[in-house]
């Protein structure tokens, strides 16, 4: 192990760790602000609002985030209507890329996680809810919503944890976030095990950080749900 | 179709199966070996796993390929200099990917194994042991069959995570049905067209392993009993 090199690439671990947590917090905010309208509009029973968001789901979920990546990095260069309107400023940026197919991609996983919890909900608490003369709308917005939000924690929180790893793939657009940082280092120096090991130490801590966080807001806000089972939450698991 | 480019890609979507099916034997033998760690009572082996586990979920797949290309590449060739040899060998993307792939994968099952291990009840095992069966055969005939029912679902998730891994290989330079994709978009000017058409063969291998490991399921859980 070279620890001069690594320590000299330091700096540039550290700008790509701020690219790829920008690329995360903003795809998570946007992803999040869409996969709540369509996580709803999935439970519903209505079939016309569930199945166009299962088709969106079902592609989204069925392909490669790389594939969904290059499509708009490169893909949309394929028309002249994209590449004369206003939006080509917006479609040749690699940063606009990223995040849109970021966001769109968590926005499909975490309308599911959503549409799961909404529908496990307990009917008992809907019932209590409509005999107290709430509407429809009420019951979605001040129990429903806020309960299953709840509920949906874990298996979001190995969302998040995914899109953190997912976000790696900036890298192949350009983007020089923590994975880019590694790969300029190991093309300057031909040091792969320093940069790619250097790298993965940062993911880890990364990774344990959003760990932590998450398990302190379970334990904050799932802490009704708690004394029946102590089952300690495993560190990062595959989301369902 | 599509320029005449539909045969490569036809071509290169055998090699993403080679790649997806090869690393899943890997993985399922990792997955096996570290469930039985994680669940031992030695110590040390427990921890290996859970070290195994925690290190290779917390770390980017594209990251772990790409220190096994490169780094792999450099210690091998240490590795034959040591040895005596002269010749620089080079990793094949081939071996690369697969061994990276099921690495990984290897860990996200290691867990949902043991997951599947655990909620196997003990009295099971001790009946078998009680009729004088070794614990091989006890693992053999009891607890692995009913292993494959509670592991399913956790292995279908696992299973279309890998086959969209794959497309990752491309990026080591492996000639995948994505690579070629890739090739084909650059040769035409039509990248949007190719890229499509990647996402629709990558679409129709999830279809068709959804349907199948259903089938699977539906199969292991005969005459289990499900609320109405």
């Amino acid at each position: 192990m070279n620890f001069e090199a690594i320590t000299e690439a330091i700096p540039s671990y550290f700008a790509g760790v701020s690219v790829t947590l920008q690329l995360l917090c903003v795809a998570l905010l946007f992803g999040l602000a869409l996969a709540i309208p369509l996580g709803v509009a999935r439970a519903s029973n209505n079939r016309w609002l569930s199945w166009p968001v299962w088709a969106y789901t079902y592609v989204m979920r069925g392909t490669p985030m790389l594939v969904q990546l290059f499509l708009i990095y490169y893909g949309m260069a394929q028309f002249d209507a994209v590449r004369d309107s206003a939006l080509w400023p917006w479609f040749s940026s690699a940063w606009f890329c990223a995040m849109l197919t970021f966001t769109l991609n968590t926005s499909a996983y975490t309308a599911e996680i959503i549409a799961g919890a909404m529908r496990a909900i307990p009917a008992g608490e809907v019932e209590a809810a409509r005999s107290l003369g709430l509407s429809g709308w009420r019951v979605l917005t001040r129990i429903v919503l806020p309960s299953s939000m709840r509920r949906a924690l874990p298996a979001y929180s190995n969302e998040v944890i995914m899109m953190l790893h997912g976000t790696s793939l900036a890298s192949t657009v350009t983007l020089v976030d923590l994975t880019g940082a590694a790969r300029e280092m190991n093309a300057r120096t031909y040091l792969p095990f320093e940069a790619f090991v250097t790298a993965g130490i940062f993911y880890l801590a990364l990774t344990f950080m959003l760990v932590s966080l998450f398990h302190f807001a379970e334990k904050r806000w799932l802490r009704h749900l708690a004394p029946r089972s102590q089952t300690v939450l495993q560190p990062i698991a595959i989301a369902s | 179709m599509l320029h005449g480019f539909l045969p490569t890609l036809i071509d290169g979507t055998g090699i993403t199966l080679a790649v997806a099916f090869l690393s899943l034997v890997i993985a399922v033998m990792l997955g096996l070996l570290g469930a039985a760690a994680r669940l031992s009572k030695v110590p040390l082996l427990r921890g290996m796993a859970t070290v195994y586990t925690t290190v290779i979920r917390g770390v980017p797949d594209l990251v772990l390929m790409l220190l096994i290309f490169y780094g792999g590449q450099l210690a091998i060739n240490a590795a034959a200099l040591a040895l005596g040899y002269e010749n620089t060998l080079d990793i094949d993307p081939f071996v690369a990917g697969v061994a990276t792939i099921g690495f990984i994968f290897g860990a996200y099952l290691t867990e949902t194994f043991r997951g599947a291990l655990l909620a196997i009840h003990a009295g099971q095992r001790e009946a078998g042991l009680a009729f004088g069966m070794s614990r091989l055969k006890v693992f053999w005939r009891i607890t692995f069959p009913q292993m494959i029912r509670l592991a399913i679902p956790g292995f279908t998730n696992n299973w279309l995570v890998l086959v969209k891994s794959t497309a990752l290989v491309s990026v080591i330079g492996l000639t995948d049905m994505m690579h070629r994709a890739g090739m084909a978009a650059g040769a035409t000017r039509e990248p949007f067209t190719f890229y499509c058409a990647a996402a629709v063969i990558y679409l129709a291998i999830t279809t068709v392993s959804l349907l199948g490991l259903g089938v699977l399921e539906r199969r292991y859980s005969v005459g289990i009993r499900r609320a109405a």
